[in-house]
Protein backbone atom coordinates (compact mmCIF):
# COMPACT_ATOMS: atom_id res chain seq x y z
CA UNK A 1 0.00 0.00 0.00
CA UNK A 2 1.70 3.18 -1.14
CA UNK A 3 0.67 6.78 -0.87
CA UNK A 4 0.80 8.58 -4.23
CA UNK A 5 4.14 10.35 -4.58
CA UNK A 6 2.68 13.77 -5.35
CA UNK A 7 0.51 13.94 -2.22
CA UNK A 8 1.70 16.65 0.16
CA UNK A 9 1.24 16.26 3.92
CA UNK A 10 1.94 19.15 6.27
CA UNK A 11 3.26 18.73 9.82
CA UNK A 12 -0.16 19.79 11.09
CA UNK A 13 -1.73 16.89 9.22
CA UNK A 14 -3.27 18.65 6.24
CA UNK A 15 -3.12 16.41 3.22
CA UNK A 16 -3.27 18.04 -0.23
CA UNK A 17 -3.85 16.27 -3.53
CA UNK A 18 -2.35 18.58 -6.22
CA UNK A 19 -4.16 16.80 -9.06
CA UNK A 20 -7.67 17.28 -7.73
CA UNK A 21 -7.10 20.28 -5.45
CA UNK A 22 -8.73 18.43 -2.54
CA UNK A 23 -7.53 18.88 1.04
CA UNK A 24 -8.09 16.53 3.97
CA UNK A 25 -7.47 17.01 7.65
CA UNK A 26 -5.90 14.09 9.55
CA UNK A 27 -6.06 13.38 13.27
CA UNK A 28 -2.81 12.47 15.12
CA UNK A 29 -3.22 8.71 14.56
CA UNK A 30 -3.95 9.38 10.89
CA UNK A 31 -0.73 11.40 10.62
CA UNK A 32 1.20 8.56 12.23
CA UNK A 33 -0.23 5.88 9.95
CA UNK A 34 0.36 8.06 6.92
CA UNK A 35 4.00 8.63 7.80
CA UNK A 36 4.40 4.83 8.17
CA UNK A 37 2.80 4.39 4.74
CA UNK A 38 5.22 6.94 3.29
CA UNK A 39 8.07 4.88 4.72
CA UNK A 40 6.54 1.98 2.75
CA UNK A 41 5.90 -0.11 5.85
CA UNK A 42 3.77 -3.22 5.38
CA UNK A 43 0.31 -3.65 6.98
CA UNK A 44 1.90 -5.98 9.51
CA UNK A 45 4.59 -3.45 10.46
CA UNK A 46 2.00 -0.70 10.81
CA UNK A 47 -0.17 -2.95 13.01
CA UNK A 48 2.73 -3.78 15.37
CA UNK A 49 3.82 -0.13 15.51
CA UNK A 50 0.37 1.12 16.49
CA UNK A 51 -0.44 -1.76 18.87
CA UNK A 52 2.88 -1.31 20.67
CA UNK A 53 2.26 2.40 21.19
CA UNK A 54 -1.45 2.55 22.03
CA UNK A 55 -3.76 0.78 24.38
CA UNK A 56 -5.99 -0.92 21.83
CA UNK A 57 -6.71 -4.47 20.71
CA UNK A 58 -6.12 -6.09 17.35
CA UNK A 59 -9.78 -6.30 16.16
CA UNK A 60 -10.37 -2.60 16.96
CA UNK A 61 -7.16 -1.58 15.20
CA UNK A 62 -7.97 -3.78 12.20
CA UNK A 63 -11.45 -2.27 11.77
CA UNK A 64 -10.24 1.33 12.11
CA UNK A 65 -7.21 0.72 9.90
CA UNK A 66 -9.28 -0.80 7.10
CA UNK A 67 -11.76 2.11 7.37
CA UNK A 68 -8.87 4.57 7.07
CA UNK A 69 -7.32 2.75 4.10
CA UNK A 70 -10.78 2.62 2.50
CA UNK A 71 -11.08 6.41 2.80
CA UNK A 72 -7.62 6.91 1.27
CA UNK A 73 -8.53 4.57 -1.63
CA UNK A 74 -11.92 6.20 -2.13
CA UNK A 75 -10.23 9.56 -2.48
CA UNK A 76 -7.66 8.21 -4.91
CA UNK A 77 -4.74 8.93 -2.60
CA UNK A 78 -3.11 5.50 -2.86
CA UNK A 79 -1.25 4.19 -5.86
CA UNK A 80 -3.15 1.58 -7.85
CA UNK A 81 -1.68 -1.93 -8.28
CA UNK A 82 -0.59 -1.05 -11.85
CA UNK A 83 1.24 2.07 -10.65
CA UNK A 84 2.90 0.14 -7.80
CA UNK A 85 4.13 -2.53 -10.28
CA UNK A 86 5.46 0.16 -12.66
CA UNK B 1 15.84 50.62 -18.47
CA UNK B 2 12.76 52.81 -18.42
CA UNK B 3 9.55 50.85 -18.95
CA UNK B 4 7.14 52.05 -21.65
CA UNK B 5 3.83 53.42 -20.42
CA UNK B 6 0.78 51.98 -22.13
CA UNK B 7 -2.75 53.36 -22.07
CA UNK B 8 -5.00 50.34 -21.71
CA UNK B 9 -8.79 50.28 -21.94
CA UNK B 10 -10.47 47.55 -19.90
CA UNK B 11 -14.14 46.48 -19.75
CA UNK B 12 -15.84 44.22 -17.20
CA UNK B 13 -15.56 46.57 -14.21
CA UNK B 14 -18.57 44.93 -12.56
CA UNK B 15 -16.79 43.39 -9.59
CA UNK B 16 -20.08 42.12 -8.14
CA UNK B 17 -21.30 38.71 -6.93
CA UNK B 18 -21.16 37.41 -10.51
CA UNK B 19 -18.05 39.38 -11.34
CA UNK B 20 -16.68 40.60 -14.61
CA UNK B 21 -12.93 40.03 -15.03
CA UNK B 22 -11.99 43.72 -15.45
CA UNK B 23 -10.75 44.53 -11.94
CA UNK B 24 -8.64 41.33 -11.78
CA UNK B 25 -7.21 42.06 -15.23
CA UNK B 26 -6.29 45.60 -14.11
CA UNK B 27 -4.59 44.33 -10.95
CA UNK B 28 -2.53 42.00 -13.15
CA UNK B 29 -1.60 44.86 -15.52
CA UNK B 30 -0.56 47.04 -12.58
CA UNK B 31 1.95 44.32 -11.62
CA UNK B 32 3.35 43.96 -15.15
CA UNK B 33 7.14 43.84 -15.22
CA UNK B 34 7.50 44.91 -18.86
CA UNK B 35 5.42 48.11 -18.92
CA UNK B 36 3.68 50.74 -16.80
CA UNK B 37 0.03 51.51 -17.37
CA UNK B 38 -2.59 54.16 -17.36
CA UNK B 39 -5.90 52.35 -17.07
CA UNK B 40 -9.03 53.58 -18.81
CA UNK B 41 -12.16 51.83 -17.60
CA UNK B 42 -14.92 51.21 -20.14
CA UNK B 43 -18.25 50.72 -18.38
CA UNK B 44 -21.82 49.84 -19.29
CA UNK B 45 -23.55 50.68 -16.00
CA UNK B 46 -23.02 53.56 -13.56
CA UNK B 47 -22.73 51.25 -10.56
CA UNK B 48 -19.91 49.04 -11.80
CA UNK B 49 -17.57 49.13 -8.79
CA UNK B 50 -14.38 49.45 -10.87
CA UNK B 51 -15.46 52.94 -11.97
CA UNK B 52 -14.91 54.20 -8.41
CA UNK B 53 -11.63 52.36 -7.74
CA UNK B 54 -9.43 55.38 -8.42
CA UNK B 55 -6.29 53.71 -7.13
CA UNK B 56 -6.32 51.27 -10.06
CA UNK B 57 -8.57 52.95 -12.68
CA UNK B 58 -7.37 56.37 -13.86
CA UNK B 59 -10.46 57.40 -15.81
CA UNK B 60 -13.68 55.72 -16.93
CA UNK B 61 -15.93 56.25 -19.95
CA UNK B 62 -19.29 54.64 -20.44
CA UNK B 63 -19.69 52.75 -23.70
CA UNK B 64 -22.90 51.60 -25.45
CA UNK B 65 -24.28 48.08 -25.05
CA UNK B 66 -23.49 45.67 -27.91
CA UNK B 67 -27.17 45.80 -28.95
CA UNK B 68 -26.62 49.43 -30.06
CA UNK B 69 -24.48 48.15 -32.94
CA UNK B 70 -20.83 48.43 -33.96
CA UNK B 71 -21.19 51.93 -35.51
CA UNK B 72 -22.36 53.40 -32.21
CA UNK B 73 -19.53 51.64 -30.38
CA UNK B 74 -16.97 52.84 -32.93
CA UNK B 75 -18.20 56.42 -32.63
CA UNK B 76 -17.82 56.30 -28.86
CA UNK B 77 -14.36 54.72 -29.07
CA UNK B 78 -13.25 57.43 -31.51
CA UNK B 79 -14.31 60.04 -28.97
CA UNK B 80 -12.39 58.23 -26.20
CA UNK B 81 -9.35 57.73 -28.42
CA UNK B 82 -9.08 61.46 -29.15
CA UNK B 83 -8.74 62.09 -25.43
CA UNK B 84 -6.90 59.05 -24.12
CA UNK B 85 -4.65 57.74 -26.92
CA UNK B 86 -5.33 54.12 -26.06
CA UNK B 87 -2.66 51.59 -27.04
CA UNK B 88 -4.64 48.46 -26.15
CA UNK B 89 -8.22 47.46 -25.28
CA UNK B 90 -8.99 44.25 -23.41
CA UNK B 91 -12.69 43.37 -23.79
CA UNK B 92 -13.81 41.04 -21.01
CA UNK B 93 -17.41 40.08 -21.81
CA UNK B 94 -18.57 37.32 -24.14
CA UNK B 95 -21.40 39.49 -25.46
CA UNK B 96 -19.13 42.39 -26.48
CA UNK B 97 -16.54 40.26 -28.26
CA UNK B 98 -18.52 40.07 -31.50
CA UNK B 99 -18.51 43.87 -32.07
CA UNK B 100 -14.91 44.20 -30.89
CA UNK B 101 -13.73 41.43 -33.25
CA UNK B 102 -15.62 43.15 -36.08
CA UNK B 103 -13.94 46.45 -35.24
CA UNK B 104 -10.44 45.02 -34.75
CA UNK B 105 -8.97 46.39 -38.01
CA UNK B 106 -10.60 49.79 -37.70
CA UNK B 107 -9.37 50.16 -34.14
CA UNK B 108 -5.87 49.14 -35.18
CA UNK B 109 -5.88 51.93 -37.76
CA UNK B 110 -6.70 54.26 -34.87
CA UNK B 111 -3.71 52.90 -32.93
CA UNK B 112 -5.68 50.57 -30.64
CA UNK B 113 -4.34 47.02 -30.46
CA UNK B 114 -6.25 43.96 -29.29
CA UNK B 115 -5.47 40.26 -29.14
CA UNK B 116 -8.76 38.48 -29.78
CA UNK B 117 -9.87 35.19 -31.27
CA UNK B 118 -10.77 35.32 -34.95
CA UNK B 119 -14.46 35.51 -35.83
CA UNK B 120 -14.26 31.88 -37.00
CA UNK B 121 -12.76 30.76 -33.67
CA UNK B 122 -15.30 32.83 -31.76
CA UNK B 123 -18.26 31.30 -33.62
CA UNK B 124 -16.91 27.76 -33.74
CA UNK B 125 -16.41 27.46 -29.98
CA UNK B 126 -19.89 28.86 -29.25
CA UNK B 127 -21.88 26.56 -26.99
CA UNK B 128 -24.47 26.30 -29.76
CA UNK B 129 -21.76 24.53 -31.83
CA UNK B 130 -20.13 22.50 -29.05
CA UNK B 131 -21.11 19.06 -30.46
CA UNK B 132 -19.48 19.81 -33.83
CA UNK B 133 -16.49 21.39 -32.11
CA UNK B 134 -15.93 18.22 -30.04
CA UNK B 135 -16.20 15.98 -33.11
CA UNK B 136 -13.90 18.12 -35.25
CA UNK B 137 -11.10 18.38 -32.70
CA UNK B 138 -11.51 15.01 -30.95
CA UNK B 139 -12.37 16.53 -27.57
CA UNK B 140 -15.03 14.92 -25.33
CA UNK B 141 -18.03 17.17 -24.86
CA UNK B 142 -21.43 16.45 -23.31
CA UNK B 143 -24.22 15.84 -25.81
CA UNK B 144 -26.15 19.02 -26.46
CA UNK B 145 -29.02 20.22 -28.59
CA UNK B 146 -30.08 23.68 -29.63
CA UNK B 147 -33.78 24.50 -29.32
CA UNK B 148 -35.64 27.52 -30.60
CA UNK B 149 -39.17 27.04 -29.27
CA UNK B 150 -41.07 25.35 -26.51
CA UNK B 151 -42.65 22.82 -28.87
CA UNK B 152 -39.25 21.20 -29.25
CA UNK B 153 -39.04 20.45 -25.54
CA UNK B 154 -41.03 17.18 -25.64
CA UNK B 155 -38.78 15.76 -28.34
CA UNK B 156 -35.88 15.99 -25.87
CA UNK B 157 -37.20 13.03 -23.89
CA UNK B 158 -36.09 10.55 -26.55
CA UNK B 159 -32.53 11.91 -26.55
CA UNK B 160 -31.81 13.06 -22.99
CA UNK B 161 -32.51 11.73 -19.52
CA UNK B 162 -33.04 13.83 -16.42
CA UNK B 163 -31.42 15.83 -15.05
CA UNK B 164 -30.42 17.97 -18.02
CA UNK B 165 -28.84 21.41 -18.21
CA UNK B 166 -30.74 24.32 -19.73
CA UNK B 167 -28.31 27.02 -20.91
CA UNK B 168 -28.59 30.53 -22.30
CA UNK B 169 -26.61 31.43 -25.40
CA UNK B 170 -24.32 33.80 -23.49
CA UNK B 171 -24.92 33.30 -19.76
CA UNK B 172 -27.03 31.37 -17.25
CA UNK B 173 -27.51 27.66 -16.78
CA UNK B 174 -29.98 25.69 -14.66
CA UNK B 175 -30.36 22.00 -13.88
CA UNK B 176 -33.83 20.70 -14.83
CA UNK B 177 -35.27 17.55 -13.25
CA UNK B 178 -38.60 17.52 -15.09
CA UNK B 179 -40.10 18.68 -18.36
CA UNK B 180 -41.94 21.43 -16.46
CA UNK B 181 -38.62 22.73 -15.18
CA UNK B 182 -37.14 22.64 -18.69
CA UNK B 183 -40.07 24.79 -19.91
CA UNK B 184 -39.80 27.19 -17.00
CA UNK B 185 -36.00 27.68 -17.46
CA UNK B 186 -36.49 27.98 -21.23
CA UNK B 187 -38.86 30.92 -20.68
CA UNK B 188 -36.76 32.53 -17.97
CA UNK B 189 -33.39 32.31 -19.73
CA UNK B 190 -34.67 33.16 -23.23
CA UNK B 191 -36.45 36.24 -21.84
CA UNK B 192 -33.12 37.45 -20.51
CA UNK B 193 -30.60 36.39 -23.14
CA UNK B 194 -32.69 35.60 -26.21
CA UNK B 195 -32.78 32.44 -28.31
CA UNK B 196 -31.63 29.79 -28.88
CA UNK B 197 -31.51 27.77 -25.68
CA UNK B 198 -29.04 24.93 -25.36
CA UNK B 199 -29.98 21.64 -23.72
CA UNK B 200 -26.95 19.77 -22.44
CA UNK B 201 -26.44 16.30 -21.01
CA UNK B 202 -25.71 16.46 -17.27
CA UNK B 203 -22.30 15.05 -16.40
CA UNK B 204 -21.93 14.00 -12.77
CA UNK B 205 -18.55 14.96 -11.41
CA UNK B 206 -16.31 17.75 -10.21
CA UNK B 207 -15.95 21.03 -12.03
CA UNK B 208 -12.57 22.47 -12.94
CA UNK B 209 -11.49 25.49 -14.95
CA UNK B 210 -8.39 26.24 -16.95
CA UNK B 211 -7.38 29.73 -17.99
CA UNK B 212 -4.65 30.46 -20.47
CA UNK B 213 -3.42 32.23 -23.55
CA UNK B 214 -2.87 31.05 -27.12
CA UNK B 215 -0.61 32.94 -29.51
CA UNK B 216 -2.67 32.21 -32.64
CA UNK B 217 -0.18 29.74 -34.12
CA UNK B 218 -1.12 26.77 -31.94
CA UNK B 219 1.39 27.49 -29.19
CA UNK B 220 0.40 27.49 -25.53
CA UNK B 221 1.73 30.67 -23.93
CA UNK B 222 0.02 30.12 -20.58
CA UNK B 223 -2.23 27.56 -18.87
CA UNK B 224 -3.31 27.37 -15.24
CA UNK B 225 -5.92 24.86 -14.00
CA UNK B 226 -8.01 25.60 -10.92
CA UNK B 227 -10.51 23.75 -8.76
CA UNK B 228 -13.38 25.80 -7.39
CA UNK B 229 -13.45 25.47 -3.62
CA UNK B 230 -16.29 27.81 -2.76
CA UNK B 231 -19.10 28.30 -5.25
CA UNK B 232 -21.76 31.02 -5.05
CA UNK B 233 -25.42 30.36 -5.77
CA UNK B 234 -24.71 31.67 -9.27
CA UNK B 235 -22.09 28.98 -9.75
CA UNK B 236 -19.18 31.43 -9.57
CA UNK B 237 -15.94 30.61 -7.78
CA UNK B 238 -15.53 32.61 -4.57
CA UNK B 239 -12.44 30.62 -3.69
CA UNK B 240 -10.24 28.25 -5.65
CA UNK B 241 -6.88 26.50 -5.72
CA UNK B 242 -4.31 25.96 -8.47
CA UNK B 243 -3.81 22.30 -9.29
CA UNK B 244 -1.51 20.12 -11.35
CA UNK B 245 -3.46 17.79 -13.60
CA UNK B 246 -1.59 16.60 -16.70
CA UNK B 247 -4.81 15.43 -18.41
CA UNK B 248 -6.28 18.90 -18.12
CA UNK B 249 -3.11 20.54 -19.38
CA UNK B 250 -2.97 18.05 -22.28
CA UNK B 251 -6.54 18.85 -23.23
CA UNK B 252 -5.75 22.58 -23.06
CA UNK B 253 -2.66 22.21 -25.24
CA UNK B 254 -4.66 20.11 -27.70
CA UNK B 255 -7.39 22.77 -27.82
CA UNK B 256 -4.80 25.47 -28.57
CA UNK B 257 -2.81 23.38 -31.03
CA UNK B 258 -5.78 22.24 -33.09
CA UNK B 259 -7.76 25.48 -33.13
CA UNK B 260 -4.71 27.81 -33.24
CA UNK B 261 -6.58 29.83 -30.65
CA UNK B 262 -5.66 33.51 -30.48
CA UNK B 263 -6.15 35.28 -27.16
CA UNK B 264 -7.16 34.57 -23.61
CA UNK B 265 -9.67 31.89 -22.72
CA UNK B 266 -11.25 29.85 -19.96
CA UNK B 267 -12.16 26.19 -20.35
CA UNK B 268 -14.95 24.84 -18.15
CA UNK B 269 -14.32 21.15 -17.55
CA UNK B 270 -16.11 18.34 -15.74
CA UNK B 271 -14.27 15.27 -14.47
CA UNK B 272 -16.48 12.23 -13.83
CA UNK B 273 -15.84 9.54 -11.24
CA UNK B 274 -13.80 7.50 -13.75
CA UNK B 275 -11.46 10.43 -14.25
CA UNK B 276 -12.77 11.22 -17.76
CA UNK B 277 -12.71 14.88 -18.73
CA UNK B 278 -15.49 16.65 -20.58
CA UNK B 279 -15.27 20.13 -22.03
CA UNK B 280 -18.47 21.94 -21.03
CA UNK B 281 -17.77 25.38 -22.39
CA UNK B 282 -15.05 27.60 -23.88
CA UNK B 283 -15.21 31.18 -22.71
CA UNK B 284 -13.37 33.30 -25.29
CA UNK B 285 -11.90 35.76 -22.77
CA UNK B 286 -10.05 35.86 -19.48
CA UNK B 287 -12.03 34.76 -16.38
CA UNK B 288 -12.76 36.80 -13.24
CA UNK B 289 -10.31 34.58 -11.28
CA UNK B 290 -7.42 35.53 -13.60
CA UNK B 291 -5.50 37.12 -10.72
CA UNK B 292 -4.83 33.60 -9.36
CA UNK B 293 -2.77 32.96 -12.51
CA UNK B 294 -0.69 36.04 -11.64
CA UNK B 295 -0.33 34.78 -8.07
CA UNK B 296 1.06 31.45 -9.28
CA UNK B 297 3.57 32.99 -11.67
CA UNK B 298 1.77 33.52 -14.99
CA UNK B 299 0.80 37.14 -15.60
CA UNK B 300 -1.50 36.30 -18.49
CA UNK B 301 -2.95 39.82 -19.01
CA UNK B 302 0.61 41.19 -19.30
CA UNK B 303 1.51 38.53 -21.89
CA UNK B 304 -1.72 39.26 -23.77
CA UNK B 305 -0.90 42.97 -23.96
CA UNK B 306 2.60 42.21 -25.23
CA UNK B 307 1.17 39.92 -27.95
CA UNK B 308 -1.35 42.64 -28.86
CA UNK B 309 1.54 45.12 -29.22
CA UNK B 310 3.25 42.70 -31.60
CA UNK B 311 6.03 41.65 -29.23
CA UNK B 312 7.35 38.11 -29.00
CA UNK B 313 6.23 36.36 -25.84
CA UNK B 314 7.90 33.26 -24.45
CA UNK B 315 5.60 30.53 -23.07
CA UNK B 316 5.49 30.42 -19.28
CA UNK B 317 7.55 27.53 -17.93
CA UNK B 318 5.43 26.54 -14.94
CA UNK B 319 3.33 27.74 -12.04
CA UNK B 320 2.91 27.18 -8.31
CA UNK B 321 0.53 24.38 -7.39
CA UNK B 322 -1.66 24.61 -4.28
CA UNK B 323 -1.98 28.40 -4.20
CA UNK B 324 -5.46 29.64 -3.37
CA UNK B 325 -7.54 32.69 -4.06
CA UNK B 326 -10.26 33.80 -1.68
CA UNK B 327 -12.52 36.54 -3.00
CA UNK B 328 -14.07 39.20 -0.80
CA UNK B 329 -16.55 42.03 -1.12
CA UNK B 330 -15.79 45.56 0.05
CA UNK B 331 -18.04 48.55 0.56
CA UNK B 332 -16.65 51.73 -0.99
CA UNK B 333 -17.94 55.13 0.05
CA UNK B 334 -18.69 57.14 -3.07
CA UNK B 335 -19.67 60.81 -3.43
CA UNK B 336 -22.97 61.33 -5.18
CA UNK B 337 -21.24 63.81 -7.52
CA UNK B 338 -19.09 61.00 -8.91
CA UNK B 339 -22.15 58.88 -9.59
CA UNK B 340 -23.79 61.86 -11.29
CA UNK B 341 -20.69 62.51 -13.37
CA UNK B 342 -20.61 59.00 -14.85
CA UNK B 343 -24.41 58.74 -15.14
CA UNK B 344 -25.01 62.11 -16.81
CA UNK B 345 -21.78 62.80 -18.73
CA UNK B 346 -20.57 59.20 -19.19
CA UNK B 347 -17.09 60.07 -17.92
CA UNK B 348 -15.35 60.04 -14.57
Amino acid sequence: MKLRKNIAVSEAGLLFNPVTGESFSLNPIGIEILSLLREEKSDEEIRSAILSRYNTDNPTFEKDYQDFIGILKHNNLLESHEETKA
Amino acid sequence: MKKPKLNIGVTGLNAIDSPGPGVSVIRALKEAASFDTRIIGLSYESLEPGIYMHDIVDRTYSIPYPAAGTDTLLERLEYIQEREKLDVIIPNFDAELYPFIKLEHKLKEMGIHMFLPTMHQFEERHKVNLNDFGKKYGISVPKSKVIYDLNMVHSLLSEFSFPMIVKGKFYDASIAYSIEQVKSYFNKISAKWGLPIIIQEFIHGTEFNVTGLGDGTGKTIAAVPMRKQYITDKGKAWGGISISDEKMLDMTRKFLRTTKWRGGFELELMKNKDGELYLLEINPRLPAWIYLAVGVGQNIPEALVNLAMGHKVKPFAGYTVGKMFVRYSWDMIVDREEFEQISVYGEL
